[in-house]
């Protein structure tokens, strides 16, 4: 394979992608003499949301609706459960007001089985709150839907409390 | 000198191997036995005990017993250590039930080296099925005893060994994951190579049918990207990370190309890009998720997963286009399909009343049969001669490797001890450079 060729396969795909995501650091070429191994990246905690910033953006208010980050889905469903509604419609309305502002949103799966089924699963999620922000006027290139399907449960019980946890999509605000 | 130069290979990836620092303990056992097999005795190997790093024949008679195609004779009741082919008691191993016999030395040569060499030898007929000689470094000898079991493989069932093939899999430790590779053989030996670290998770790795490359998917930008890593340099770079989320890489037979997932459109759908870059080609149409593809193995039709009528099933299409075409009938939720290399099998997961299990469906009679009967089991794929099918499993909360017979008759657990193991992938024959 000519890497070459390949690097610029691949700033096509960066050009290409509306919403770039934080770029990995490289790993490192595995050595031969039994060092260790190539280390990803630095670890990125997807799963916490409020960072109590100081700055007056409602975003960190801890008692607008906006600290709301989470919206849950019932079982095999893909439609925001509609006490989670007023939460979507909060970031639709800042996301308006805030033109410079992208999400990304996070969905997320309860289920066993294949991962990239799962995978599948959660984009669906996330794909019905991107809809909904749309919906609610928000501009398309402010919305990423990506899925984590049922690698990053929250919970990791089996009760059903856990389950409903983790049929949830979550929103990140960039620089989050 | 072809065999030499496959050794010299061999032992190229032995040392890849043996580079990266390994985690997880694996012990192989064997937890289910066919009837119909092949009775060998695999005599020590005279001073294989003070020649080489590591006796040779233990190691033989593991990777025998993995294939869950031989059974081994118990040759220490046998008043008969043959060397020499005229050393051999035929009578003797014939009533010990002994169909073949293994024999072998180990010498010292010139430059520190040792020449290990060994024959195999039919019990019935008396006469010699194969032999091989190898001089190599005494640290050498372990590399030496897979290509050994892999000729006698190749002699007694006419197929190629798979002794001296890799497996890909993600260690998750707590919250590292790990993408290791190692030998078949060698994953209970601490002598995985890890190739990717992160604190996010990695799964669905794919091997470049030449095997130099892995594809896989990470979680490190907060979403799903493909990667492609080159094996023996380290170097890697994204190949799918289009808005959304990319996933499910799978090589086309030439290498050439990705099979991957993508959600431009708003839901999961398949598309094809070239490892080279460019522009990805939709190959699948649903307003469903279509997700998992495999190739045939002669690149044409590409087997995947698709929720269109429902729950999740598995369908065909041609890599040319066209109308796919529904491929599982029974069961409500049947995931992760392979081909087999011959293009006859097919491999999956059927979930059903609560178990995930391994099934092999015949695609040409549509015959399905079970290979696995524990509770929950992932992402079973094929080895590169077609005679197995490497599977996760878990049970009692930790998740181990499992590698089974077509028939499903013999069962080899490779246990993790340290961690849990997910997504596993089945190498191809084909070594590095």
């Amino acid at each position: 394979m000519n890497w070459k060729q390949l690097v610029l396969g691949t700033a096509t795909v960066t050009l290409l992608a509306a919403c770039a995501s934080t770029k990995p650091a490289p790993v490192a070429p595995a050595g031969n003499n039994g060092a260790a191994s190539s280390q990803a990246t630095a670890p990125v905690d997807t799963g916490s949301s409020n960072q109590g910033n100081l700055s007056a953006d409602p975003l960190h208010d801890p008692h607008s609706p906006l600290a709301k980050r989470s919206v849950y889905f019932d079982f095999d469903s893909s439609t925001v459960k509609s006490s989670d509604k007023p939460t979507v419609e909060a970031h639709a309305g800042y996301l308006k007001d805030h033109a410079d502002r992208k999400v990304i949103i996070q969905g997320n799966t309860d289920s066993r089985g294949s991962r990239e089924y799962n995978l599948g699963l959660g984009q669906r999620r996330a794909e019905g709150v991107k809809r909904s922000l749309e919906v609610l006027g928000v501009k398309e290139s402010q919305v990423e839907a990506v899925s984590l399907g049922k690698e990053k449960p929250k919970a990791t019980g089996n009760t059903e409390a856990d389950f409903a946890e983790n049929r949830r999509a979550d929103i990140l605000y960039n620089g989050e | 000198m072809p065999r030499i130069r496959t050794l010299f290979k061999a032992l190229l990836m032995f040392a890849l191997l043996v580079s990266g620092a390994a985690r997880a303990e694996m012990t192989i056992e064997i937890v289910g036995g066919g009837a119909s097999k092949h009775a060998i005795a695999v005599v020590p190997f005279k001073d294989e005990g003070s020649r080489v790093r590591e006796a040779l024949t233990p190691i033989i008679r593991s990777d025998l017993e993995l294939s869950g195609v031989f059974r081994m004779v118990d040759g220490t009741a046998v008043a008969n250590v043959p060397v020499e082919p005229a050393d051999v008691r035929y009578p003797l191993w014939q009533a010990a039930g002994a169909q073949s016999i293994a024999i072998g030395k180990v010498e010292p040569v010139a430059g520190g080296q040792v020449k290990i060499s060994f024959r195999l030898l039919d019990v019935a007929q008396k006469k010699q099925l194969t032999s091989g000689e190898f001089t190599v470094t005494p640290d050498r000898g372990r590399e030496v005893a897979h290509t050994i079991a892999d000729m006698i493989y190749e002699a007694i069932t006419g197929q190629k060994g798979i002794f001296n093939t890799r497996v890909v899999y993600v260690l998750k430790n707590g919250r590292n994951y790990m993408l290791q590779v190692g030998l078949i053989t060698d994953v209970d030996s601490n002598r995985a190579q890890t190739i990717l670290r992160s604190k996010e998770p990695i799964i669905s790795p794919s091997w470049s049918p030449d095997g130099r490359y892995l594809a896989y998917v990470s979680f490190e930008s907060k979403k799903p990207v493909v990667w492609v890593q080159d094996l023996a340099t380290g170097q890697r770079r994204a190949v799918a990370n289009f808005k959304g989320s990319n996933s499910a890489p799978a090589w086309s037979p030439d290498g050439s190309k990705l099979a991957v997932v993508l959600t431009t459109t708003g839901n999961s759908q398949i598309y094809l890009v070239n490892t080279l870059g460019g522009a990805p080609r939709r190959l699948s149409y649903s307003d469903a998720i279509d997700t998992e593809p495999a190739f045939t193995p002669d690149g044409s039709q590409i087997y995947f997963v698709s929720d269109r009528t429902g729950g999740p099933q598995i369908y065909r299409m041609a890599v040319s286009g066209g109308q796919a075409q529904r491929v599982t009938w029974q069961g409500s939720y049947n995931v992760s399909p392979r081909v087999s290399p011959d293009g006859r099998t097919l491999t999956f997961i059927r979930r059903e009343a609560g178990r995930f299990r391994v099934m092999a469906q015949d695609l040409t009679t549509g015959d399905v049969r079970a290979l696995s009967d524990n509770g929950y089991n992932e992402r079973p794929s094929f080895a590169p001669n077609g005679r197995m099918v490497l599977y996760a499993s878990e049970t009692g909360g930790k998740s181990v490797l499992y590698a089974t017979t077509l028939d499903g008759s013999s069962k080899v657990k490779l246990a993790v001890i340290n961690g849990e193991v997910q997504d596993p992938s089945w190498g191809p024959f084909n070594n590095p450079q």
